[in-house]
């Protein structure tokens, strides 16, 4: 671990002045500590914030205010969550171990870092880790990487689970930075990786998340559902999040999010549109995941996510339809 | 009479002197004494020792995978705050020992044979500037002009046959597969795995003079203390190791790593005391693997289902001139009948860290393919697989002719059938499904090689009528000080809580180490002896013959004689050695511990997903010393056999030979969530030929054949027969029935 400095920033505003001087922010400290013990972040200043008061969750029109440093430990035992956004808590849940869901944030797990092998060995190529090494992904052990949303540059995954359950429930990130405040949907917060696969999100330099905001309840069936390697404590291979109403015996609204399916939490419109005002069927389930997977590609090892994505969403949607 | 105290052991002991002895503690599942501590977090592991001046190491890992180092430009980390060394001494192990090895050479670091190998040690005051300076440690390389490949199945892998190995030939294996009237010819591959003890490898070394002492986290002290000096070029004398505890092993642990080797030579160069852990990472990069071993199993039978051939050949890997070579087929040897046989292991010579013993190797991954292979067989028979089992157990080991000491694995079926619930099988697959999951039962056999080793141990009875025993025997984990007390306590008639045990120190005398499920047996036949020696010198005291001596509660009595043992020692201790070794009924009898496996599964329908939803495992291994030692290590080995069948697996990337999965997030070893309720059964038994305590090994058995069990299941459950392990939903999805089908079955008909 490369030496740091500490501070504790008291407020908001002292950790955006911290920010600005070139300080990264540490929260839970989950997945930076791990990095840094690794020497894949290396900052010579640490802003905590965990003293900032950011830790409350709020009645916010009809919705929910969580603020960034409510840990998912909170935010998933936290009754108005249970009632109304189930599908967050699942999510939250199925994630990580009781010790670090103790400790994750909300924004921090927004920022969570992949989990792909090359880019934690720095032995190896990895634009993402080292702009302009390559990709030793492509080619490599590549079973647990994205089928959807790569480029030459880059084919690793957001790891997360809560982002994909926000994703489905058109949650909103607020932020506040040098250029003042401002709101990003979660749709928008994560970066495919393009050409330029080292920056995994939209925050610019400087700017701290305070909150993420969740809209007005559905109402809808909401299912969160993680194919994994083993029962607990494993990133997703894939995971589907939805949130589904049905009016009589067709799908009246439908948002679906995937997880480890592409670079970012994934939600495409166009398989959505394909299931509303539909009978469910295992022939629509099919459509839909052609139009899903109409652009996926595999990369040897994680091939067999195209076929899996499929089952998943004929199961989600399955279960989420039937009487 | 004389007492049969003579070291080797040549004749079965069939006195059963533990059934006559009435303290009435052996094979009470009695608590282990040092649990307290370390549930407390008390009891001090090897990094945990506060010497002062201590200052610690991190090793530099090679980042190619063969060559030689060229130069190592230290000035700069040298001059990095804390920094006090930076070490690349010849002496520095490029491999770890094997267990027993007893010796390891000196083996230059500078050359590079895998990757991963550790190549430098830089030291500093904290762990944290230790580990900076590491990362930042320049090492420049050159790269091996004719490197060896990587993958074992590459055509350019020098393929010998295994060294250590006796291929077993019988009759005409092609004919009878000809002649079969059922058969089965099937290739099974399992992927490398990783020990994953909990503890990290880690020494703290410290000279005294001329003296080494070091404190590390070992399995087999006595041969630990030769292979460092032989490293070190020094006398085995001036080596102490202490061991009081060790967070698990594996196989890991039984020869000296990389770290204890760095640390003495740090420490030396120094003159301060210095601790190496390895990290994680570095654990699984640079310590043993288990092969991974692609298996080609036939099975032959008549019409009547008995094998008249029997097959097994495997192709497993090391690196050049390691005379380890997984063991794939031990067990094959001796458990199933079939005259006409070929068994025989190869060895590709490919570029991967050492491969060792890893969690009983042999039969953990020969097992649980013979036993999936087993089932082929039975459902081409269209006979229960408990029945194909039970007809084909031999008289006499196949092809050697040597008699069998016990063996009760009839009753393990028999009576893990009864209490899992067997007969609520139904033997066509797809026929049970609960929601969303297929689900389904599987069976299999357990069998591992009992073997005995040389021990030694000292029990001192005290003038205060309490006993200390003394060995420098580990407990990695298992239950050494627990039974090795019990077993004093009850041939010297003591309440347990006036047996004290003490452990892991080599200026005790020499124990048989933990490993091989050896050291239960060997260190407890030595304490078993030196009891029986005190016991003759009691009787002596009291005016008695030995086998008219009785012992309870600190009061020796024969017939209407009686006293306390207080008065008895008169104020004098009794301090006796002793010792055993393997003699001739290792060759007499085909000794083994045995069992059942039984599994039920649920597979997801839609994404292949398995999960175990409970198993059964009944198992014969002779005497049971601790009924709840015993118990945790046989649900421990069925808690492998989960990760066998399922998750486990070393991952390497072919293009530069490296470990991809190198920690815990993403080499899959079981979580709670994945190990359901599991039922142990213990069979009482006697076995007078493995050893005088009657006891057999049980530390290992647990997982030998547990995954073959879970496969067999998922079969059952879904029709799919995957012969990859682990079977992870990839491999399981392409063959799944339509989720849809009202009847899947029905539909693939």
């Amino acid at each position: 671990m490369k030496p740091f400095t500490l501070n504790h920033a008291q407020s908001a505003n002292e950790a955006l002045a911290s920010l600005a001087g070139g300080a990264t922010a540490i929260a839970g400290g989950t997945n930076l500590v791990d990095l840094m013990k690794l020497q894949i972040a290396t900052p010579d200043e640490l802003v905590s914030i965990r003293r900032t008061g950011l830790d409350a969750i709020t009645p916010e029109n009809d919705g929910l205010r969580i603020g960034a440093l409510v840990t998912n430990a909170d935010c998933a035992a936290d009754l108005r969550v249970r009632k109304s956004w189930p599908l967050l808590a699942k999510a939250i849940l199925a994630g990580a171990s009781p010790q670090l869901r103790n400790r994750a944030t909300t924004g921090g797990n927004l920022c969570q870092r992949t989990r792909c092998g090359y880019f934690y060995d720095t032995t190896q190529a990895c634009n993402k880790r080292e702009p302009g090494s390559g990709c030793a992904a492509r080619e490599g052990f590549n079973r647990i990487h994205a089928v959807l949303g790569t480029s030459d540059a880059c084919i690793a995954t957001y790891p997360g689970d809560m982002a994909v359950a926000l994703l489905a429930l058109d949650a909103v990130v607020h932020v506040e930075g040098p250029q003042g405040a401002r709101t990003i949907s979660v749709g928008e917060f994560h970066r495919q990786p393009g050409d330029d696969p080292g920056r995994d999100n939209v925050l610019e330099r400087g700017e701290l998340i305070t909150a993420v905001t969740l809209p007005a309840p559905t109402g809808g069936r909401q299912i969160y559902r993680k194919v994994r390697d083993r029962a607990s404590y494993a990133f997703a291979l894939i995971s589907v999040a939805i949130d589904l109403s049905m009016e009589g015996d067709r799908i009246a609204r439908c948002a679906l999010a995937f997880g480890s399916l592409g670079t970012v939490p994934w939600r495409d419109p166009a398989v959505e549109a394909v299931l509303v005002g539909e009978r469910p069927s295992p022939a629509l389930f099919d459509k839909a995941a052609d139009v899903l997977l109409r652009d996926a590609r595999g990369f040897g090892k994680n091939d067999f996510k195209i076929a899996l994505a499929r089952r998943a969403l004929a199961a989600t949607l399955h279960e989420a339809t039937k009487g | 009479m004389r007492l049969p105290l003579a070291d080797l052991y040549n004749k079965p002991d069939e006195r059963n002197l533990l059934d006559h002895t009435r303290q009435g503690i052996i094979g009470k599942p009695l608590d282990r004494p040092e649990g307290p501590l370390k549930v407390s977090g008390s009891a001090t592991y090897a990094a945990e020792w506060k010497l002062p001046g201590c200052v610690d190491g991190v090793l530099v890992l090679a980042s190619i995978a063969q060559g030689k180092v060229t130069k190592i430009h230290d000035k700069a980390a040298l001059a990095m705050p804390g920094v006090l060394a930076v070490l690349a001494d010849k002496a520095m192990l490029r491999r770890p020992a094997q267990g027993t090895a007893g010796k390891a050479p000196a083996q230059d670091v500078a050359k590079v044979e895998y990757f991963g190998q550790p190549v430098a040690l830089v030291v500093a005051e904290t762990f944290e500037q230790a580990r900076d300076a590491a990362l930042a440690l320049k090492v420049e390389y050159k790269a091996a002009k004719s490197p060896i490949p990587f993958d074992p199945e590459s055509p350019d892998a020098k393929v010998e046959k295994a060294p250590d190995r006796k291929a077993v030939k019988g009759g005409d294996l092609d004919k009878a597969m000809k002649n079969a009237a059922f058969s089965v010819d099937v290739e099974y591959d399992t992927p490398g795995h990783a020990s994953a003890a909990m503890e990290p490898h880690a020494t703290i070394a410290e000279w005294q003079d001329d003296k080494l002492i070091l404190r590390g986290s070992y399995q087999m002290l006595a041969y630990n203390v030769k292979e460092i000096a032989d490293c070190l070029s020094i006398s085995p004398k001036k080596v102490r190791i202490l061991s009081p505890y060790v967070g698990g092993g594996f196989g890991s642990k039984l020869g000296i790593t990389h770290e204890a080797v760095a640390a003495a030579i740090a420490a030396k160069e120094l003159g301060r005391p210095v601790r190496v852990v390895m990290t994680r990472q570095q654990v699984f990069q640079a310590v043993m693997r288990r092969s991974e071993t692609r298996q080609r199993v036939r099975l032959a039978c008549d019409a009547g289902g008995k094998l008249i051939g029997l097959g097994h050949e495997a192709l497993v890997s090391n690196l050049p001139k390691e005379q380890f070579a997984e063991p794939v087929t031990q067990a094959t040897e001796f458990l199933y009948g079939g005259d006409n046989r070929l068994l025989k292991v190869d060895v590709a010579r490919i570029s991967r860290m050492t491969a060792g013993s890893v969690r009983a190797p042999g039969e953990a991954v020969g097992m649980q393919v013979l036993e999936a292979a087993m089932d082929e067989l039975a459902e081409k028979i269209g006979i229960d697989p408990i029945e194909l089992r039970k007809r084909n157990l031999p008289g006499k080991v196949p092809v050697q002719g040597t008699a069998y000491s016990s063996r009760m694995l009839v009753e393990a079926l028999e009576q893990g059938a009864q209490a899992f619930g067997w007969d609520q099988r139904n033997a066509q697959p797809c026929q049970s499904r609960e929601g969303d999951w297929w689900i389904g039962m599987g069976v299999a056999s357990a069998a591992r090689v009992n073997m005995l080793i040389p021990a030694e141990a000292r029990v001192t009875l005290k003038a205060d009528g309490t006993a200390l025993v003394e060995t420098d025997q580990t407990d990695i984990g298992t239950g050494s000080y627990a039974i090795l007390g019990q077993i004093a306590g009850e041939m010297l008639g003591l309440p347990i809580a006036r047996v004290t045990v003490v452990l892991g120190d080599t200026s005790l005398p020499a124990g048989a180490g933990s490993g091989g499920s050896f050291g239960a047996i060997s260190t407890g036949s030595a304490v078993m002896r030196a009891c029986e020696a005190i016991r003759a010198k009691l009787a002596d005291k009291l005016g008695c013959d030995a086998e008219a001596l009785d012992l309870k509660d600190g009061v020796a009595s024969s017939g209407d004689t009686s006293s306390p043992l207080e008065h008895l020692l008169d104020g004098g201790d009794i301090a006796e050695i002793g010792s055993i070794k393997p003699g001739k009924t290792a060759l007499d009898y085909a000794q083994a511990s045995y069992g059942a496996f039984f599994a039920e599964v649920a597979v997801h329908a839609f994404t292949g997903e398995t999960r175990v939803r409970r198993m059964t495992g009944a198992f014969g291994f002779g005497r049971v010393l601790n009924a709840k030692t015993a118990r945790s290590q046989c649900l421990g080995g069925m808690v492998w056999g989960i990760g066998s069948a399922l998750t486990e697996e070393l991952a390497f990337d072919l293009r530069d030979g490296h470990l991809v999965n190198h920690d815990l997030a993403e080499y899959h070893v079981p979580v709670h969530a994945d190990v359901p309720a599991i039922e142990v059964i213990l069979l009482e038994e006697r076995d007078a030929a493995a050893s005088p305590l009657q006891a057999k090994g049980v530390g290992e058995l647990g997982i030998c054949g547990a995954a073959g069990a879970i496969a067999n299941a998922i079969h059952n459950a879904c029709g799919v027969r995957v012969r990859s392990f682990p079977i992870t939903l990839d491999k399981v999805l392409p063959h799944l029935p339509d989720p849809f089908a009202p009847d899947p079955f029905a539909t693939a008909a």
